[in-house]
């Protein structure tokens, strides 16, 4: 069966202003809306697509970390995904880490892809993605803003600072989702209902066979240094004024 | 004794500037033996470049011909090879660096730190997490090989010294896979200043409404000698291509003058222009978050204070 391995990771939804907590353990997350990391969405959505167009039969969405990531995966079958693996852990998992998790899930299900978001916008990682492929010994193709598969290869248009480059890659492939590859559905009402029936299953670390580690402890948290609010001038020519005495025009 | 490795990119043969940032990085932990790898098919003038960066005591160069075009795929498992016996193995927080670091620190199983800002010592460093809204310290446990991205906005380049390191060439006999080919990359080349190196950036948001429009703040830039630069806004809409988008996804940028016209200030754009020395803010919403940041705002049409800031730069050129 042709299948494609989504990642999900349940972050800070990104319309949340974040808090630093006051002792610097880490940021407010009591009673803050938590959402799917928006890559995460554009590259389930680009897997439905794919489905759609008759590519793949089958889409498989996982999530590692603590039981609330349920919701979660339950948001990504009433999006269209058709089962979902939970790995279930309370402990930080690193990027590392996530990548032997996800490769174990690899191994066992055989997807012709992986499709992950480019970076989660909690720890602004970016890393699993390539983490994944390497470790897979298979192709990566970044922050992908296009994707054409066509038989045993996809062909990939990245976004990198010079533009954009166009890749091919022989499947299976690791791709990571940049945010102008789609724009991901909305869910509907009965497909809320209907994703509550289909399968999702909970499985621990250790049945998979990997111990998570911290290599990299979070020392502290602090807030950034703010920039202090400047000064409203009128009109252009006092702001001309006030940058030509800063030598700035 | 810490020993760095930094792997360079490079383009056209030339040294990206932001290798001579992360040279500066690494020569903030003490004692720190630096060496630069210069993956390439024809490497000499970049390694050259390499060499002359102050702060460097060695650059290695690997030759072949598949590196014409730089693949992570490619690079890595030649970079993790030469890697061993290294304390820290750095690469610029570029789509270059972000792409392969993470694929040779799987390949090395060390852990990465990414976009790392400040150098706290040799196992502790700083960095930008949520969009910047929080700055995490992260240790390394003592005796663990790190891959580390560099959040080239934090650091200036290291100078150019009056020495040469000595180059030398590495050879690996092992196949390089084949599973992934470049294909192309177009790249609008333009005469304007580089977004990630100018030292005036002028950037403009959804308000422009049309690619058309655009042009009005690329003749501005010009005028001011500027870069140009987005909003993802911007961006989605068609109005300017990817590459000039700047924030949490796009570019990280550090000019002395960056100029919005028609930007809101979302966080995601704000954090990337944090290092900005003067921002400027032009916006007909005087509730806009961008004036919190700014350092001269003005409430007002762009589409009129854009030609009459021009007219006053003429006049008083
Ligand atoms: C995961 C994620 C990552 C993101 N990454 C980025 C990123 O890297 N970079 C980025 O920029 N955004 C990013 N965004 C998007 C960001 O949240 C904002 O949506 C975006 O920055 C808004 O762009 P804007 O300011 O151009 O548009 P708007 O927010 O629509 O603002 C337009 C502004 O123009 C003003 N205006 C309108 N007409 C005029 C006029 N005639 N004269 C003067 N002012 C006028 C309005 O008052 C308004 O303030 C990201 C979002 C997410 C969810």
């Amino acid at each position: 069966m042709k299948r494609i391995l989504v990642s999900i990771k349940r972050v800070i939804d990104y319309n949340v202003r974040i808090r630093v907590k006051p002792d610097g353990s880490g940021v407010v997350t009591d009673g803050v809306k938590m959402s799917i990391n928006p890559f995460d969405e554009i590259a389930l959505e680009e897997a439905l697509r794919i489905k759609e167009k008759g590519l793949a039969e089958e889409i498989l969405a996982v999530s590692i970390g603590p039981v609330d990531c349920q919701q979660q995966l339950r948001t990504a079958l009433a999006m269209g995904a058709d089962r979902a693996v939970h790995v279930q852990t309370d402990v930080a998992v690193e990027s590392g880490c996530a990548a032997k998790l996800l490769l174990k899930l690899v191994e066992r299900e055989q997807p012709v892809l992986a499709i992950l978001g480019k970076q989660a916008i909690d720890d602004d990682c970016n890393q699993t993605g390539q983490m994944l492929a390497a470790l897979w010994g298979r192709p990566q193709a970044t922050f992908a803003s296009k994707v054409e598969i066509s038989g045993d290869r996809a062909q990939v248009t990245r976004e990198v600072d010079a533009g954009l480059e166009v890749i091919e890659v022989d499947l299976p492939a690791v791709i990571t989702t940049d945010l102008r590859l789609n724009e991901p559905r909305y869910v509907k009402l009965p497909d809320i209902m209907k994703a509550k029936k289909k399968p999702l299953e909970t499985i621990e670390p250790s049945a998979l066979g990997v111990t998570p580690v911290e290599r990299l402890k979070a020392v502290k948290v602090d807030p950034p240094s703010m920039r202090s609010k400047g000064v409203m001038v009128k009109d252009v020519s006092e702001l001309f004024s006030a940058l030509r005495s800063k030598g700035l025009v | 004794m810490s020993k760095i490795l930094i792997v360079a990119e490079h383009r056209d043969g030339k040294l990206n500037p932001a290798i001579a940032k992360c040279v500066h990085c690494a020569s903030q932990i003490n004692g720190a033996e630096i060496h630069i790898a210069v993956f390439s098919n024809e490497p000499s003038s970049v390694a050259a470049d390499a060499a002359r960066i102050s702060g460097v005591a060695k650059v290695v160069t690997v030759i072949h011909p598949a590196h014409a075009h730089a693949l992570a795929s490619n690079i890595a498992p030649q970079l993790a090879e030469i890697a061993k016996g290294y304390s820290h193995v750095f690469g610029p927080s570029t789509t270059f660096g972000k792409d392969l670091m993470p694929r040779v620190a799987a390949l090395l199983d060390a852990p990465q730190a990414s976009d790392i800002m400040a150098v706290e010592g040799a196992t502790r460093f700083r960095r930008p997490i949520y969009a910047g809204n929080a700055i995490v310290t992260v240790e390394v446990v003592a005796g663990t090989q790190l891959v580390a991205t560099v959040r080239t906005a934090s650091f200036e380049p290291a100078a150019v010294g009056a020495t040469s390191a000595p180059i030398e060439d590495a050879t690996f006999s092992a196949a390089l896979p084949t599973h992934t080919r470049f294909v192309s990359i177009s790249a609008a080349r333009n005469d304007r200043p580089d977004l990630q190196t100018a030292k005036k950036v002028v950037s403009g948001g959804r308000a422009l409404a049309s690619a058309d429009n655009f042009k009005i703040l690329y003749q501005l830039a010009d005028r001011m000698g500027a870069a140009v630069g987005a909003s993802r806004a911007a961006v989605d809409a068609g109005y300017a291509p990817n590459d000039m988008q700047v924030g949490q996804t796009g570019k990280i940028i550090a000019p002395e003058l960056y100029m919005t016209f028609g930007i809101s200030g979302a966080v995601q754009h704000l954090t990337g222009i944090k290092d900005a020395r003067t921002i400027v803010a032009i916006n007909k919403d005087p509730e806009a978050p961008i004036f919190e940041v700014a350092d001269f705002g003005l409430v007002g049409d762009l589409f009129q204070v854009v030609p009459e800031l021009e007219k006053l730069l003429a006049s008083n050129g």
